[in-house]
């Protein structure tokens, strides 16, 4: 059975369904028992499982995170929640050079099956350190796969596919997406989401609107004002194929070069910074892979300042349906 | 009202054995009790005015995106004591590093109220041109500055420290942190780092017993966060904030051995959290009990009270001190009203210095 739900109880069902099967995991994070997440991602749990397996820490970032390591390590699969992407400045030694690159440096001896859930993501003026996406800068990173859902289908079954991997996920979620009823969302993230546990596998991106004429990449938000975008396009003949990449690591080439193929127009929509990030790795994929493009990639991304906090300025800077509009019809 | 003395540091006689209580309210010139009540009851003002614009375009439903001021809100009703007691004692050299809810340290820093307000509307004509916002406000006239992480105001503290240490000049920095910044690593590591160089810094815990909804005694393993400044070799005192005189002499011994070169303290502050951590918090998590003992603690009200049973002042005289406040707060208010948005294309600049 199949209701609609918001990401925010979507996550959460997850997160509670593979605790019920496996007693290996657990959560840990700051405010994700009795408050049930800042964002609700953790809502109802500390209800069903208890604080010994919903453990509300300290504000010791360093210290939660490197502790997933250790729990990790002894073969359990520990769920840590990073309240803000932007803070993970205080723990990124943890997260880098330890959880990512144990398994390698080990010589695979260590596996750490580790999901770092994190919020990311502006446009309601919380300004330059709570606002950030900041993937890019992880999925730099080897040793951490990054999925970031766009609606409540996909962060269940990525939810669960993280939990079960043996590896370290970066787990995004965009507070504008997720339902929560205090910050605007739209209603294209809160979709029909099956009762029973399933898997969206990680890698795969997902084409979420057919088109033929110019291929529009994002993720989380960004799809969601790529598709907008592609409706209006449609009523002036331009047809755009929109792919939602769900994954950053790995990165699903195939759905993309596919696309690119087919449309020979590329235009990436990231709400992360511009510079040596996202944008830049999808359109280098394409041109590594030889294809020829009857028009320059364009990228509608987060030009490189600090996320300010005015609304005026925040929403100049933000990329949205117009902006991705312009960028298509710039290379048509 | 009781200061709780670290115990190690008595023993070691690190600090004077001195127990301040209301008594001490009578040795302070009337000028400098008038002064503590002004800025106090000004924060609260400013504090609840805010809270009511927040509100515009945020009911019935509340939009965190919506309305004059967007984005989150920490306000510090019930914390004024803390504010004040500190700031009575420091100049426009000193450094005053804030958290998250710094409104209230920085009307008693004298951070510009026009300016501050007009930031916190998101206007042009603010502190930081709108681009800093509520979390993030910079008064380099006064030496404020905040932030939105937690616990990065420690090390800051400390290079200030080290800045003065240099120049040899004799102004001090303090490091605003709450309850729940003491578990960071930066705490730990600033203490440390203040106390092997003796720098000027006064570390102060604002201890509201919440970090969030996640309660002082489930986050913090000794029950005062003073305690620590023993691992440190440093005075560690704890002092209720529902009487903001007890306040001012504990900062004020702090800020004087920091000036006289003599190095950093910890100030723990017991204050109560009026409102919610955030504007829009439901507080499902905090007991009923917990809120109504803040408002019994009010250290605004306290005081208020002392000096009206003292008869240290009449009626007449802080009602007059209310209006003044009242006024002032509603030009601050005006003042970001009437302000313009900054141009978009602002959004880009500043970015480095030196150049666009
Ligand atoms: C590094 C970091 N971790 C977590 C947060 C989220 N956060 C903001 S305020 C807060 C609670 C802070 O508690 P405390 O230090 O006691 O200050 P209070 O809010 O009580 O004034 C948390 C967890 C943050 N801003 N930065
Ligand atoms: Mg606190």
């Amino acid at each position: 059975m199949a209701r609609k739900l918001p990401m925010y109880k979507a996550i959460a069902e997850a997160i509670a369904q593979e605790m019920e099967k496996d007693e290996n995991v657990f959560v840990m994070g700051e405010d994700i028992g009795a408050y049930g997440g800042i964002f609700g991602a953790t809502t109802g749990l500390l209800e069903k499982f208890g604080p010994e397996r919903i453990r509300d820490t300290p504000i010791s970032e360093s210290a939660f995170i490197g502790a997933a390591l250790g729990a990790a390590s002894k073969g359990m699969r520990p769920i840590v929640e990073l309240m803000f992407v932007d803070f993970f400045g205080v723990a990124m030694d943890q997260i880098y050079n330890h959880i990512a690159k144990a398994h390698y440096m080990s010589g695979g001896q260590v596996k750490m099956p580790v999901v770092i859930m994190t919020a990311m993501g502006g446009g309601y003026s919380d300004a330059a350190q709570h606002s950030q996406c900041l993937y890019g800068l992880f999925a730099h990173v080897p040793g951490l796969k990054i999925v970031i859902p766009s609606n409540s289908y996909d962060a269940k079954g990525l939810m669960i596919s993280a939990i079960r991997d043996d590896n370290p996920v970066m787990y995004f979620f965009h507070k504008g997406l997720m339902g929560l009823g205090w910050m605007p969302s739209p209603p294209e993230a809160t979709v029909e989401v099956p009762e029973e546990p399933y898997t969206v596998p990680i890698g795969e991106a997902k084409v979420v609107r057919k088109g033929s004429d110019v291929t529009i990449v994002g993720v989380a938000k960004t799809v969601h004002e790529a598709a907008w975008a592609a409706e209006e396009l449609e009523k002036e003949g331009i047809s755009a194929e929109v792919i939602d990449l769900r994954s950053l690591v790995p990165l699903d080439k195939k759905t993309l070069l596919n696309s690119v193929k087919k449309t020979g127009r590329l235009v990436v929509v990231d709400e992360d910074y511009r510079s040596y990030g996202m944008s830049g790795e999808v359109i280098a994929t394409v041109v590594e892979n030889g294809i020829s493009l009857e028009a320059p990639p364009v990228r509608v991304a987060y030009p490189d300042v600090p996320v300010p906090y005015s609304r005026v300025l925040e929403k100049y800077v933000l990329p949205d349906k117009e902006k991705v509009i312009n960028a298509v019809k710039s290379i048509m | 009202m009781k200061i709780y003395k670290n115990d190690l540091f008595f023993i070691f006689g690190l600090m004077k054995e001195e127990v301040c209580d209301m008594e001490k309210v009578e040795e302070i010139p009337k000028e400098t009790l008038l002064e503590i009540y002004k800025t106090m009851h000004k924060i609260r003002t400013y504090e609840e005015t805010l809270a009511e614009w927040y509100y515009k375009g945020k009911t019935p439903r509340f939009d965190i995106s919506a309305g004059p001021i967007p984005g989150e809100l920490h306000l510090s009703s019930g914390q004024e004591s803390a504010a004040v007691g500190v700031c009575m004692h420091l100049k426009p050299e000193d450094a005053l590093i804030g958290t998250h809810r710094a409104h209230h340290f920085a009307i008693a820093k004298g951070v510009d109220l026009k300016k501050m307000t007009a930031e916190i509307f998101g206007k042009a004509t603010g502190l930081s041109r709108g681009k800093g916002g509520h979390m993030h406000l910079f008064d380099a006239n006064v030496n404020f500055s905040c932030s939105g992480i937690v616990g990065a105001s420690f090390p800051q503290a400390v290079g200030v420290g080290i800045a003065a240490k240099l120049k040899g000049e004799d102004y001090v920095a303090v490091a605003v942190g709450g309850d729940g910044a003491a578990n960071q690593g930066t705490f730990h590591e600033a203490l440390n780092m203040a106390a092997i160089w003796k720098l000027p810094v006064i570390f102060v815990i604002e201890d509201n017993s919440w970090a969030i909804s996640v309660p002082k005694e489930k986050s913090t393993a000794v029950s005062k966060n003073s305690e620590r400044a023993a691992a440190y070799g440093i005075p560690g005192v704890s002092v209720d904030g529902t009487d903001v005189v007890a306040v001012y002499e504990v900062a004020k011994e702090a800020v004087e051995r920091a000036r006289r070169g003599e190095g950093p303290s910890l100030i723990e502050i017991k204050v109560y959290r009026l409102r919610g951590h955030f504007e829009g918090d439901p507080q499902h998590y905090r007991p009923k009990e917990d809120l109504e003992l803040a408002r019994q603690k009010d250290p605004l009200m306290n005081f208020e009270k002392l000096l009206l049973e003292k008869g240290i002042v009449t009626e007449d005289e802080l009602n007059k001190i209310k209006e003044e406040n009242i006024r002032e707060v509603q030009e601050a208010i005006d003042f970001a009203v009437n302000s313009p948005y900054p141009e978009p294309e602002e959004a880009l600049k500043g970015v480095f210095a030196g150049g666009e």
